[in-house]
Parts: C-alpha cells; structure tokens; sequence
C-alpha cells in the first residue's frame, strides 16, 4: 500500500531548480533509502514533506490524501516526523519530559512526573532502549540522544519516520543501537524514509533505494537488485570507487611535531611524534580525548604541563592565532559551528586566517584576495559560480572544500583534521583524500581524526589510539585492522 | 496554487528589492509626505538645518554599528555624550584649559570608558546589555558629580567653531558626520579588522579558530564606539555653548533606532554603513516634519518607539526566513 507518494513534484529557487519534477513513492512498513550527493536535493524533498517548504508544481498524497503543499502542523497531523541531525531536545529537562513535551501528563495543573516516568519506561521497554526516564537530557552522549529523539516521534504515533543521515554524529557502537531500532521499527509497522550517505548502512537496512542527483530522482530500485558499485555510480554519475586514492611513500626521517607528556584539557601525558609527509591518524571513540587534543595543539584551550616542539622549536600557542604563525592549521569537526562564516563570501572566508599578511596599513589587498580564493577554487574545485556567493547557500560538501582552501591558503606545514568527510558526499570525500595525500606528498604532515575506521585505515601511515584521554596504543600500517582498534579503543 | 506562481515570483523580486533597499525607499517617502504636508519642509534652508541636527546621531551611529555587527549593544552611549560633554566644559571653563587639550583629554576619557566596556564584556562574559547599562548609570553620576547639576557655559570663543561654523554653506557638523561615516565606510569594507567585526557578530568560534583575537576585536569595537560618541558629545557641547547633563540623553535609542533601520542586524554579523546613513536621515526627517507639523513632543516619542519595534521586528522576520 502506498503510504505516501510525491507527484511531479517542482521547486524553484532564485538562479537554482532544487527539486525538478520528482515523484517519489513510499510504501507502507519499509525503509526507503534516499541517497545522493551534498546539494542532490534530499533535503529540499524531505522540507517538502514537513511542510517546510512549498512546492510550485506537484502534488503531495499521504494516505490518499491529496495536497498541493502542507505546514508544519499538517504534515505532524499526518503522522509525518523527522529526526534532525539537530536535535530538538531541551538539554535541562529529564528524558521522560522530553518525551511529553507540550503534552505532559498532568493531575490538575501539576505536571505528573511519575505517570510520565512510567509510560517513558514502557516505550523505551518496547524499543529496547536502555536509559533512564528520570535522567537530564543534557548528561545524555549523542548517540542517546538520537534515540530518545526516535523514541519521542514513535510515542506520537508517526506512521512515516524520516531520518536525515541519523548515523552521522555517532560513534560504531551507537550506531549498531540506531539500527537495531530501525530494525525494531520495521518490524512493529513504521515507515521509514532513512537518508545517509554511508552505503553499508543503507544497504543493512533499507528495502527499496531512491537515488537523487541534482534535484531528480535518478532511479528507485530493490536494494536486493543493487549493489555498491553500481549504486556510488548512480549518484555521482561517474565512475568513482569509494576506496581511497594511492598516494606514494612520502614519510620523511624528520621529525615535524614532537609532542612530551603533554596533559590538559581532558588529555593526559601525550607523547607522540610526526615526521614530515606522514599522515597519523588518531582513532578512538568519541570522548576519548581526540578533539581535545587537537585543542591543545591549536591553542583553543591551555595546557597544564608537557612540551610540544614543532620543527625544533618549542611551541607556546595560547590562542589559535598564535599556533597559526607557527603554521598549524585545524580543519574543525563542526562545520557551521565552528568552520565556516555563513554570511561571508567564500573569498573572505577563505581570507581569513591571512588578511593580515595580505594588508598594509589596515587595509586588505582585494586583488590579491581574490587571485588566492580563485587559485584555490580551480585547484580544489569549489563547485560556484562566483566567489562573491554567501556561504551559506552551498552544499555541505563545498563548505568543507571552503574550511581546506582557507587553511591550505595561510600554508601551514601542519594541517589537523577533525571528521574532515563528516556529513559529505561521497565524490566530495574522495576529493579530500586526494588533497591531503598531496598536501603530505609535499613534505607537509597531517593529524587526522576520524570516527570512520574505514577513513583512518585508509589514510593514515600510523594509527595511534586514544581512550580515557591517553594513548593507550600505536599501530604501524601492516597491523592495521579493524578489531585491533576497537579492541584498544573500548577496552578498559 | 499552481496559477499563484508568477504573483510569488513578483511578490519574491519585490521583497528581495524592498530587503535591499527599502530604507531608501522609506526616506524618499518621508520627504514626498513632508514636502507636501509643510511648505517649509523642502527649503534648502530646512534641508541643512535637517543634515546639522543629525550629525550628532550620525557620528555616534558609526561606532553603534561596529557594535551592533559584532553582536552586542552600547546603552552608555548617550550618557558618555553627556560627560564628554560636562568634562569639556569644567576644563575649559572651571579649570581654565585651552580648548584643545581639553577636547583630547575628553576624547582619550571616552575611549577609555569604551574600553572598560570592551574589556569587562570580553574577560567577565558578562552580557554587554548589562555592562552598558550599568556603565551608563554611573557616567551619569560622574558627569553629575561633575557639575554639581549646573550647565556650565562661558567657553571661548573659538570653540563653537566646532558646532555653528560653516564650511560655504555646509555647517562644520556635517563635514565632520561625513568625514566620520566615510572613515566607517571604509574600515568595514577595506580593513582586515573591519572584517573580523563581521566574522566575530556573525560566528565568535569559527572566528576564535580562523586565528581572530576576538578579545582584541571587542576591545577595538567597544572603543571606538566610546570614542565616537565622545565627538559626538564634543560637536553638541561647541553647538549649544554650553554643557548639560541632559545633552545625550536617550540618544543610544534614536542610535540603535537609525542603525536597524539601516539593515544593521540586532543578531550581529550583518550590515552596511551606507544603509546606517539612511537609517540616521530617515530619523532626521521624520522629527523635523513632525516638528514642523508641530506634532506635540510625546506624540513624536511614541512615533519614534514605534519606528524601533517595528524596525526590529522586521529584522527578526528576516532572520527567521533565512534560517
């Protein structure tokens, strides 16, 4: 049975067609996978859904209904919920009044939290979920977040559960529970439409594949009659292996970082070494310490103790500026948080770090500006069609390419990155790969902190491995292996 | 909904339009409606008399607007043009300076409380409404124990240069608003700090990690709002010859008013300073007909809060479409 169905289905923005006559079927108790590359049109599709966004042409039908648009409202009244990679929780109240929220329980007008307590426990026994009711949302991990975020929707009754890349932000553990609640999901009756640019995923769970590449649906088809191959090439509309590109041997014999026993901010007594054209992946889980000594490293939060000597020089970066000019570059792992500039144009986001050095008295070489944001557009093919665009109206994956051009232009020799492919698509990823490899090639070195094994195996030439805030494991490549690092990393 | 389509697309274009350029649009009006309704309104004469009487608001507007693109907000502004004000006049007068070093004494003061403004907002993280609001109370205070609450008059001759000389027929106020707009024209569009203020109001984090010193930045900003409003006090002490308490009073409102009207965004990161420029006449025009309407005073005060909430709330709207 068709549960809900988009018939030619048309959105225009100014200059762009998001969404060019798209029809879509879904039917009912399957998880449809919807995947494409950043900017394909996967998320102007599920807004039309939520009501988000009005369609000019088309008609959206939901269990034989028929609408030329829906609000918000209509679309929840529908059944219709969606789990943002944001969540919509209130961080200081308890998982139970998460859960009523707007619709508490109450005994008059006191609110009964005991009756909500108790009915959040059934839900979370019929889905398997393991959290108490009574926690503070805010001592929750992501991963559990998310669930409660699910559990949430379900409590509402929604009939169609739309997943915008749920697996994004969790660690291999959290996700295992995301999908055995899919899984359960399925099983009890709801529709899934599940969104993710991870493969292996879409093809553990979902029945039935829709593929989107600018703003058209390219073909629906079984997941059973597909396989990855065929599918990477359906969505780039190229051939292109999701492996990662050869790079020659570059380790040099010379140190650039040496790192002593270095502690703060969570870490304890790091001592690590990177030579000259390595790239060293730092693995573990989220939580580990990772992030944070990335931190220490750029400057973004103090060091209690310990040296860090980059090219023979001991280093005392307070502030990311000061780390900087001494050439260290950090490659966030929060895009829109911490990277970009949303409402700056991407030659002065990717002047930033540099508009100093291209100043004189103040005042800001525009044409010098200019050439450096064009060299690197050309060079690290920045999808736009003028550098003047705002930021914001990019796809995730150009706002990443944005964050390395801005970093490669203040030309560091040591460049961090942290979930540099997080949330971007798959011909974006590999556009990555091949840009560290040659930043390495060039005698450059690289941290790079990854939540995806695949990623860090596939890069790095050394893994060392983080937990509790310590190394507490180094591989060389020919040991690399997917259950040595989860070993290290969960152990303990 | 289907035959709705090319109304939305005018209904777009129009928008669009009105977002770019909809305080020009709100001036032109203004001074159709006032030409009209007075026949004293559209004199060269009036006109002038309208540039001189916002040159004040416009000085102080140039320092408002770095503030408001960086996120915060600057209540001590008027109050700060009120002890700029009161301080020159005891140098000059009960102390007996010549008026030169009294005016950069008073200046280099201003600059500095801009800066303690900067400094607490950066090091305590204390909301700068608070900080501002605070400062503005207790400048209040100085500038009274200053004065004892007595004008002080009786400057020099050559001081009111400043505030009623003409260049031609252009009054000196003007010159030095146009000056000053210009100088903030430029440091937004042509200076690499101009540009942190922008990255800073619009992401302090992603700013903090492409290597801004944001702490500085907001000691820059806080200050030179401090020391653009101490010429403003200073071109309102040399125009009315005589220093009051009362001489800034409210005016961080008309400021705050004219910059949102401009397009500054209370949100931070967004605006220009050719729109703040027609925020500030927009404000001109409308007390100057309403004053030559001879609209009552209060009537006028409940016009102008108006215009602010209705300022603000359209920047609000904005926001939320984008978002």
């Amino acid at each position: 049975m068709l549960l809900l169905q988009l018939k030619n289905i048309t959105k225009r923005y100014p200059g762009v067609v998001a969404l060019k006559d798209v029809n879509l079927d879904v039917v009912k108790g399957e998880v449809h996978a919807l995947v494409g590359e950043n900017g394909a049109g996967k998320s102007t599709l599920i807004k039309t859904c939520t009501g988000a966004v009005v369609p000019d042409e088309g008609q959206i039908v939901i269990g034989g209904r028929e609408f030329a648009s829906l609000t918000p409202k209509l679309s929840e009244q529908m059944g219709i919920a969606v789990i943002y990679q944001e969540f919509n929780l209130v961080d200081g109240l308890s998982v139970a009044e998460n859960i009523f929220l707007g619709r508490a329980i109450r005994k008059g007008i006191v609110i009964d939290r005991k009756a909500m307590a108790r009915e959040t426990a059934e839900i979370f026994r019929q889905l398997d979920i393991d959290i108490d009711p009574n926690e503070l949302v805010a001592n929750l991990t992501v991963g559990y977040q998310q669930l409660v975020e699910i559990a949430k929707a379900v409590s509402q009754k929604a009939q169609i559960l739309i997943m915008d890349e749920p697996s994004a932000p969790l660690t291999q553990a959290e996700a295992e529970s995301l999908y055995t609640l899919v899984e359960k999901l399925k099983a009890a009756g709801v529709t899934i439409v599940y969104i993710s640019h991870r493969m292996k995923e879409v093809f553990r769970l979902s029945d039935r594949i829709t593929v989107m590449r600018d703003g058209q649906i390219i073909k629906t088809m079984n997941t059973a009659d597909t396989n990855l191959d065929d599918l990477v090439k359906l969505m780039v509309g190229r051939e292109l292996r999701e492996t990662y590109p050869i790079r020659k041997d570059c380790v040099s014999d010379e140190v650039l970082l040496e790192v002593e026993n270095l502690s703060g901010n969570g870490v304890h007594e790091i001592n690590l070494q990177i030579r000259k054209g390595e790239v060293l992946g730092l693995a573990g889980l989220i939580g580990a310490g990772r992030t944070e000594l990335a931190e220490l490293l750029f400057g973004v939060k103090p060091k209690t103790g310990g040296r860090v000597v980059l090219n023979g020089t001991e280093i005392h970066p307070r502030l990311p500026k000061e780390a900087i000019d001494c050439g260290i570059a950090l490659v966030p792992e929060d895009r829109k948080r911490q990277g970009v500039l949303l409402d700056v144009d991407i030659k002065g986001n990717i002047s930033m770090p540099i508009l100093e050095r291209i100043s004189r008295f103040f005042t800001v070489d525009k044409k010098e500006e200019k050439r450096i944001a064009g060299y690197y557009r050309e060079s690290i093919r920045i999808k736009t069609p003028t550098l003047e665009q705002k930021v914001k109206n990019l796809s995730g994956g150009n706002q990443q390419k944005v964050i390395v051009a801005k970093w490669l232009a203040s030309e560091p020799t040591l460049v961090i990155f942290d979930e540099p492919t997080r949330g971007i698509d798959v011909g974006a990823k590999s556009e990555i790969y091949a840009l560290v490899n040659s930043l390495v090639e060039s005698g450059k070195a690289v941290l790079m902190i990854s939540s995806e094994m695949e990623e860090v195996m596939g890069m790095s030439d050394r893994i060392l491995v983080l937990r509790d805030g310590r190394i507490v494991g180094e591989l060389e490549r020919k040991e690399f292996s997917q259950e040595t690092i989860m070993g290290l990393a969960s152990q303990g | 909904m289907k035959d709705s389509s090319p109304l939305k697309t005018i209904g777009r274009v129009a928008a669009s339009i009105g977002k770019q350029y909809g305080i020009y649009i709100v001036l032109l009006m203004l001074v159709l409606f006032f030409s009209i309704a007075s026949e004293n309104f559209f004199v060269s004469s009036n006109l002038l008399n309208v540039a001189r009487q916002v040159s004040m608001m416009g000085i102080a507007a140039v320092g408002f607007a770095f503030v408001l693109l960086l996120g915060g907000i600057d209540l001590s502004v008027g109050s700060l043009v009120s002890l700029v004000n009161i301080v020159t006049a005891w140098l000059m007068v009960t102390a007996g300076w010549n008026p030169v070093p009294a005016v950069i004494v008073a200046l280099a003061l201003s600059a500095a409380v801009g800066f303690s403004n900067g400094w607490i907002i950066a090091n305590l993280r204390m909301p700068p409404i608070i900080v501002t609001l605070a400062m503005m109370i207790i400048i209040e205070g100085v500038a009274y124990l200053i004065c004892k609450g007595l004008p002080i008059f009786g400057f020099p001759k050559s001081f009111s240069v400043i505030g009623q000389g003409y260049v031609g027929p252009v009054p000196i106020p003007v010159i030095i608003m146009a000056v000053i707009m210009g100088l903030g024209m430029f440091i937004l569009r042509n200076t690499y700090f101009g540009r942190y203020f922008y990255a800073v109001g619009g992401n302090e984090e992603a700013a903090k990690l492409s290597g801004i010193d944001v702490k500085r930045v907001k000691y820059l900003v806080y200050t030179l709002s401090g020391f653009f409003a101490g010429i403003a006090g200073i071109v309102i002490l040399s125009r009315t010859n005589s220093g009051q308490v009362l001489s800034g009073k409210g005016l961080e409102f008309d400021v705050l008013t004219a910059c949102v009207l401009g397009g500054v965004s209370v949100s931070g990161g967004v605006g220009k300073m050719s729109n703040v420029l027609a925020g500030v006449l927009v404000l001109g025009v409308l007390s100057n007909g309403l004053v030559l309407l001879d609209v009552s005073q209060f009537v006028q005060m409940v016009i102008k809060g108006s215009v602010l909430l209705a300022a603000v709330a359209l920047d609000c709207l904005q926001h939320r479409k984008t978002a």
